[in-house]
């Protein structure tokens, strides 16, 4: 069992969990990621380790609430524990010294970019940072990744913040003002990377992006999270989760990853039936 | 002549069990197993033994039942086999040691399969359930990675010649491909689970969600004070068609929609959180004991049209007759001389036909079986909803890729000798992680072969 022992709320539907678990947390690196699952129904859902805490043997999981097992698991509370957890799973990042790293975030994926600018910036690179999400709220760890940049932008689709428009929008600002990009770093939506990958392509700087399929193993033997990058047919859990973004086939994922989206909405219908019901019938106990 | 014939086994009506994934057989009853058992001719020496990759001391074992002495029976089938109950449902019997039976040369052979089966489930029934572990439990600590049939072989094996074992696994629950990849109208979870119990019993410890290669490497492990370890990591990389459309949304890898089912419950959603696709018109491509499975799946789930697609004749379909037969009462389709070409796929990226060409048969190829060539000129669509690519996979790539110094193929099958031992001193491996593609039976052959051999190791200290 993994013991949840810090429980954060960064946004409305954004949750940080330590959760004790000394075997992943001292052989974790930047990049990797675990697999969860909540109970003995549940499915397993991959998760980007945020970071590692070898000495207190603590990892960090940051998630949003997007279908019924990350709702579920937001309401797991301190003390309570994760019946399963695998890791470190995937390839770590690999560290090289690049020179002007840009790293672009877009919602969520602002957290694994967090560890992997960190690791950059070590290794000498000069971070320079977007950070885009629908609405203000949903910016996270806005001082992390500007406590590790020289330079921060920051968009959101609403105009609550930062700027009106999307990452791309300050993507060309930066290519149009000449500034130097030796490597960027781009993780977020498929449509986000996606379109910061047309744009990097054009510009021919190699970009590097990080996706988060839908597994069920983890460990490179179903192939539910495969994607083509260039001629071949990549594993995302095994040869990821990293691959240069100018030769995935975004479309193609684009597809792939909705292609249990009813099947999604009767879960979370379900769940918040259930919920619902469960309200209900603590209201008529007379609890809040 | 009735003597020519085998004892029937009970069976669920093929309309029945396509609802539920019940096992299909449902055991010989005693009076049942003592009249098959008195079939067998008690030959000295028994050809049927030189069949057994086990080495199963089989007319002793039948020659128990008939005299109405199962446990006679069930412990001269432990002695060679940790596993009989599962064995007894998934062992190939058909081409080991019932093809080698002198009955079969004027009849059926005895059915030595089902009568391990009802061995193994008569003990599951009766009090004396589990074996006890050695008493004479050594300090030695030894570690299997993976508990599939190779590596819970091993691990009861070793448990049994006194070390103290402990599995790692890495997926939530132990059974390997037992667990994910065979489904439960073949082999009932609460029997796999039953059997790994028995296994437990013995001493042997089982870790799960622990990822060897990352979270202990091998040096680790060793370092520890494991003095020897088995790697039984199974498959990984399921092989795909390398053909246009291929990663349209509605195509699976055979591990995939397996696992998705016999290891996630995705027959049960929403009830269980994980999804399958409840296809309508199904095609499973490749036709051995997988792809039928596959395909029976796919049935189970309700799908109208289920149809296998292989590239040769019905004669080189490697699954089990077994399978076949079951198959075809279930209303699986056989389309034979077919091979895929491409897949189309609708505006929203979902699979709905394929485009494939017919074959004919020329030449033996390598592999003895003669070698499909496409028709020019015969190309036609197929239309389906869900396609399960089902033509085998690689070895599992975690554990040596994080193990430099492991030799592999250049497929990734880690090389070992005749004893199943690797090129580092203390490690060995079997099952589908070393080159040739065995079956159940023969990863737990790989899994006794290597705990003789650790023994061996061990002992030279």
């Amino acid at each position: 069992m993994y013991r949840i022992v810090t429980k954060k709320r960064l946004a409305p539907e954004i949750t940080l969990f330590q959760i004790k678990a000394p075997l992943i947390a001292r052989k974790a690196l930047p990049g990797q990621f675990v697999i969860l699952r909540i109970d003995e129904q549940g499915e397993r859902i991959p998760l980007t380790i945020y970071e590692a805490d070898g000495a207190q043997g603590r990892i960090t999981i940051i998630f949003q609430e997007v279908g019924k097992t990350t709702k579920k698991l937001s309401t797991l509370k301190v003390g309570d524990s994760l019946p399963d957890l695998l890791g470190p799973l995937g390839k770590p990042t690999s560290i090289e010294k690049y020179g002007e790293v840009l790293a672009i975030g877009g919602g969520i994926g602002i957290i694994p970019l967090v560890p992997i600018a960190r690791a950059l910036k070590e290794a000498g690179n000069r971070i320079t940072t977007i950070l885009g999400a629908r609405t203000r709220d949903l910016i996270i760890l806005e001082k992390e990744m500007k406590d590790l940049s020289r330079e921060i932008y920051i968009t959101t689709d609403d105009g609550s913040y930062g700027e009106e428009g999307l990452v791309t929008d300050a993507l060309k600002e930066l290519i149009a003002q000449k500034k130097r990009m030796d490597q960027v770093l781009a993780i977020g939506p498929l449509i986000m990377m996606k379109k910061v990958c047309e744009i990097t392509k054009r510009e021919k700087i190699p970009t590097m992006v990080s996706l988060n399929t839908i597994m069920v193993d983890g460990t490179g033997m179903c192939g539910s999270c495969r994607v083509r990058v260039g001629e071949e047919n990549r594993f995302v859990c095994v040869h990821g989760p990293e691959f240069p973004g100018e030769l995935v086939d975004f479309d193609e994922l684009l597809a792939r990853e909705k292609r249990f989206e009813r099947e999604e909405r009767i879960a979370l219908e379900r769940y918040e039936e259930e919920l619902k019901g469960e309200n209900a019938q603590a209201e008529a106990r007379g609890e809040d | 002549m009735r003597k020519n014939l085998r004892v029937r086994m009970p069976r669920q009506r093929p309309e029945e069990r396509i609802k539920n994934f019940a096992e299909v057989a449902l055991g010989y009853s005693a009076e049942e197993a003592k009249e098959e058992a008195s079939r067998c001719l008690g030959c000295s020496p028994a050809p049927c033994k030189e069949g057994c990759p086990v080495g199963i001391d089989i007319p002793g074992f039948v020659l128990h039942i008939k005299e109405g002495r199962f446990d006679s029976a069930l412990n001269l089938l432990w002695e060679k086999n940790n596993l009989p109950a599962i064995c007894g449902r998934v062992c190939p019997q058909e081409t080991r040691c019932e093809t080698l039976c002198i009955l079969g040369k004027k009849g059926e052979p005895v059915a030595i399969g089902r009568l391990e089966r009802f061995v193994a489930d008569w003990g599951r029934s009766q009090d004396f359930k589990f074996r006890t572990p050695n008493p004479e439990l050594r300090t030695m600590k030894v570690t299997v990675v993976g508990s599939g049939p190779a590596g819970l072989t091993a691990a009861a094996d070793l448990a049994n010649l006194g070390y103290r074992v402990t599995i790692f696994e890495s997926l939530h629950l132990p059974g390997g491909v037992l667990r994910y990849g065979i489904p439960g109208f073949r082999l009932s979870k609460r029997i796999l689970d039953f059997e790994i119990e028995g296994i437990k019993r013995l001493g042997v410890e089982i870790r799960t969600n622990m990822l060897i290669g990352k979270v202990f490497t091998l040096e680790d492990l060793f370092e520890q004070g494991y003095k020897a370890i088995f790697i039984g990591t199974g498959a990984g990389l399921p092989r795909f068609l390398s053909i246009p459309g291929e990663n349209l949304a509605g195509i699976y890898s055979a591990n995939e929609f397996l696992t998705r089912v016999n290891l996630m419950e995705a027959h049960r959603f929403p009830e269980y959180d994980t999804p399958v696709r409840r296809g309508k018109k199904v095609t499973v491509i490749g036709a051995g004991n997988v792809a039928f499975d596959a395909a029976r799946v796919a049935r189970r789930l309700g799908a109208e049209e289920v149809t296998i697609t292989y590239r040769r004749s019905e004669q080189e379909m490697p699954a089990r007759r077994e399978e076949i037969e079951h198959a075809k009462e279930e209303g699986v389709k056989i389309k034979l001389l077919t091979l895929p070409i491409r897949f189309l796929g609708d505006e929203r990226g979902w699979v709905k036909g394929m485009e494939c060409t017919r074959m004919r048969l020329g030449k033996p190829d390598e592999s003895g079986r003669r070698r499909p060539l496409p028709i020019e000129g015969s190309q036609f669509i197929m239309e389906v909803d869900t396609v399960v690519v089902a033509i085998g996979q690689g070895p599992n790539p975690l554990l040596p890729s994080y193990t430099p110094n492991l030799e592999t193929t250049s497929k990734g099958h880690i090389l070992v000798d005749k004893d199943g031992a690797t090129p580092i001193p203390g490690v060995f491996a079997g099952g589908d992680i070393i080159p040739g593609e065995p079956t159940v039976i023969d990863a737990m052959g790989h899994g006794k072969r290597a705990a003789r051999a650790i023994d061996r190791y061990l002992r030279q200290g």
